[in-house]
């Protein structure tokens, strides 16, 4: 009882703070190169307008960036504390792909950042660029390394065994596993997207405060459009990871599903209730044969359901809400950006009512985001490391004294800084790029 | 090749390790002492450390990444042994990372408050690192006097760091603000004086394995130099300091200079009293090593990219020589 208690608080606190820690990459990622494109801008056209929507723009960035370092050492530790059967069994493997993220991604990123934000009127224009250019060269780095990492344990490849001990056979394989390029293309589209919404939906929160600002129209414009591209290349990368995932890893597929028993000409569950006990769905909408034709492309396939792999299967219903709150928001963000798109061509003014729909859809990259690592997560369950670690078997032994403790510090942090980085961002779009442009006013200078 | 891969990691890790503790150190500092500071000059000394901090801390992540990779075994012991002060730690690097950003960016009452948590979170990491430091080097005993010895190296830590942070102005500023800090320095130098002496007393009684590596004639003799040196740092940054505040202009890097030279003197001092072990009488390093495949995978991109870090973490304290203005964003 007490082990199963532990276990359930350590994957809470641990769960808490990588939901906390991938809200901020997931914006940074996208922005930092939302960020190369306003500074190349800048640099073609000398507009002051372009360089204050830099610094604007760049200010958040240089918040979301800090929230995602502190949380990011916070997880460092956790791998090890939360999870010693972890890095006990699979250290080998997930060791050097983590030393490689802080080794090539993280002191690239945290150098030039000083350099892009405090070095303007200290390096000339070209350094200053190229500092732009690292920080987001740095954080794509920093998620390849990620999800390499986080591919392997979805897709093990490449490994042997030798001492008794777990190591990499083929280095090539482990980061090349079969998931890791659809995961890969999937969570940076993701990461655009969240940060195209992020803009546009800020910039709209600009304009309806202030309807005149050049600079806040002219990036609501390119968020949308960001966003209207991403949005549908994603259906499609998203289909093909879940082709992938139906190759890799069945088990979710028929979490995702729902799909109770095997059978041939599956049906494709819209909406239901599915209940673990009676292992049954109630309440159910779907259109027969669905999801056969859909994963198999033939109307009579057979698709293994959860018997095929109980007890060895996840949960059903988690993975099966979350994958239809992640792809219901994809869908609402697609058809807002082309609604978007049209509604504002040629230049033409928003209409208040769009622009508070925009300004709603701030976030929304978050709460797909959310919903989409549920569904990778949860849906690979009860393994830790496919067919090679169960999560059971890495929990840690710390006390849960001290777990209660600090998952009670943590949650009490984690609510001030997510409840202080939306007021901050709020306050800081409303002021516009105009406020920051006279910010260091702010701080008197010597 | 025959190369001793735990010994080297160890030595990358320990590299890692005073990287951090010298440079967060400073920073850190800095930050502890924000409360004796007006409005302005608060403004100077966060742009004197902005561009730095969080490369700074990086190399905190580098040296618990180095621990949990290359000594995966040691890693869950430490870090379990610790839960609590590294918690602490992690939340006080929190609140102090992420007041960077809110305090320029909040208002009125707000901005207030992340000044105070700016503060807050830079003592409550520093403390909390100075107590997991006495915890590993008695090898994590439990006991009320251990417990004691813990907060002893916690508030030598904290005079440690506020050395650094001050003496990081006395570079990086001028005018009142710079006779401020060599104040602070000197009350920073003072305090260090007093642990060092403290820790170095206390701790050889706390453990039977550092007094036999300390108290073995003849070689204490020679490892007598170590002391005599850190004294002789000790001495010379404080006369530098009264120059300074007297209005010389000249070295005024060396104060900064010299209370590096006195953590590096430290660590080597402790290193010596922990090596070969890893956790105290009970794991060597060869012990807790992870397997050769992963140590040279990794050790191959090492070698490359640390240099390249190297190279341009001096790049960018080039291109931030010289004073700091506030607001410079």
């Amino acid at each position: 009882m007490d082990t199963l208690n532990t276990i359930a608080v350590a994957r809470v606190q641990f769960g808490l703070n990588i939901a906390f820690h991938i809200l901020f990459p997931g914006i940074s990622i996208g922005l930092a190169w939302m960020l190369v494109w306003f500074r190349v801008r800048w640099a073609r056209t000398g507009a002051p307008a372009w360089q204050a929507t830099y610094k604007l723009w760049a200010g958040v960035f240089a918040l979301t960036f800090a929230m995602g370092v502190v949380s990011g050492i916070v997880m460092s530790f956790q791998f090890g504390t939360n999870w010693p059967g972890f890095m006990n069994n699979v250290g080998n493997i997930a060791g050097p792909l983590l030393a490689y993220e802080v080794l090539t991604a993280f002191f690239l990123e945290a150098t030039f950042l000083g350099v892009m934000l405090f070095g303007m009127r200290r390096v000339p224009a070209w350094l200053h660029l190229t500092s732009t250019v690292l920080v987001a060269i740095g954080t794509t780095l920093s998620a390849y390394w990620i999800l390499a990492l986080s591919s392997w344990m979805q897709t093990p490849t490449g490994y042997v065994m030798a001492d008794g001990q777990l190591i990499a056979g083929d280095w090539w394989a482990v980061i090349f596993n079969p998931s890791f390029p659809y995961r890969f293309a999937h969570t940076m589209i993701a990461s655009g997207l969240t940060a195209a919404f992020l803009v546009a939906g800020l910039s709209a929160w600009r304009l309806l405060n202030a309807p005149a600002d050049g600079a806040a129209k002219s990036t609501l414009h390119i968020g949308v459009l960001i966003a209207a591209v991403l949005a549908p290349t994603q259906l499609v990368v998203g289909d093909l990871h879940g082709l992938n995932t139906l190759e890799h890893q069945p088990a979710k597929i028929a979490a995702i599903e729902a799909l109770w028993d095997t059978r041939h000409g599956a049906p494709l569950v819209l909406f239901a209730i599915p209940n673990g006990r009676k292992r049954t769905n109630e309440f159910v909408l779907q259109i027969p044969k669905g999801a056969s034709l859909v994963l198999k492309h033939e109307a009579d396939a057979e698709l293994q359901g959860i018997d095929a792999f109980a007890p060895d299967a996840p949960p059903v219903a988690p993975v099966f809400f979350a994958f239809r709150v992640m792809v219901g928001t994809g869908v609402l963000m697609l058809a807002l950006s082309w609604f978007g798109l049209w509604r504002l061509r040629r230049g033409a003014a928003a209409p208040r009512r769009l622009l508070w729909i925009f300004a709603a859809f701030t976030f929304s990259g978050w709460v797909a985001t959310l919903a989409g690592w549920l569904v990778t997560e949860i849906g690979r369950q009860p393994w830790l490391v496919t067919g090679v670690l169960r999560t059971d078997d890495a929990v840690g032994s710390v006390s849960q004294a001290s777990l209660g403790a600090s998952l009670t510090g943590y949650i009490v942090t984690y609510s001030i800084m997510l409840l202080a980085y939306v007021v901050v961002l709020t306050h800081m779009a409303a002021a516009g790029s105009d406020a920051t442009a006279s910010a260091p006013a702010r701080e008197p200078s010597s | 090749m025959n190369l001793d891969l735990p010994l080297v990691f160890t030595l990358l890790m320990g590299v890692s390790v005073l990287a951090y503790v010298v440079l967060d150190g400073f920073d850190l500092g800095v930050g502890m002492l924000m409360p004796a500071a007006d409005d302005h000059e608060q403004s100077v000394m966060v742009a004197s450390i902005g561009p730095f901090w969080d490369a700074n801390e990086t190399w905190l992540v580098l040296g618990v990444g180095m621990l949990l990779v290359a000594f995966p075994l040691a890693h869950g012991v430490i870090l379990g042994a610790l839960y609590l002060p590294v918690a602490a730690m992690l939340i006080g690097l929190m609140f102090r990372g992420v007041a960077f950003e809110f305090r320029i960016k909040a208002m009125g009452w707000h901005a207030r408050l992340w000044n105070r948590l700016f503060w807050f979170g830079s003592f409550l990491a520093s403390f909390a690192q100075g107590m997991m430091l006495g915890h590993y080097i008695t090898g994590f005993a439990s006991g009320f006097g251990f417990f004691l010895f813990a907060m002893l190296v916690g508030a030598c830590l904290c005079g440690g760091y506020v050395l650094l942070g001050a003496t990081w102005l006395v570079l990086k500023t001028e005018g009142g603000l710079q006779k401020k800090a060599i104040t602070w320095a000197k009350w920073g130098l003072l305090w260090v004086a007093l642990g060092v002496a403290a820790v170095s007393a206390v701790t050889p009684l706390m453990s039977e394995t550092i007094r036999m590596k300390w108290f073995d004639f003849p070689r204490t003799l020679a490892l007598m130099l170590l002391p005599a040196a850190t004294l002789a740092l000790g001495v010379g940054v404080w006369i530098i300091l009264r120059r300074l505040g007297r209005g010389a202009t000249r070295a005024e890097w060396a104060p900064f200079a010299g209370s590096v030279a006195i953590f590096t003197l430290a660590f080597a001092g402790l290193a010596y009293s922990l090596f070969p072990y890893l956790v105290m009488d009970r794991m060597t390093i060869w012990q807790a090593a992870a397997h050769p495949s992963a140590l040279n995978f990794i050790l191959v991109g090492a070698l490359v990219v640390v240099p390249m870090i190297i190279a341009y973490t001096a790049f960018s304290h080039r291109v931030f020589r010289g004073k700091a203005r506030a607001g410079y964003r």
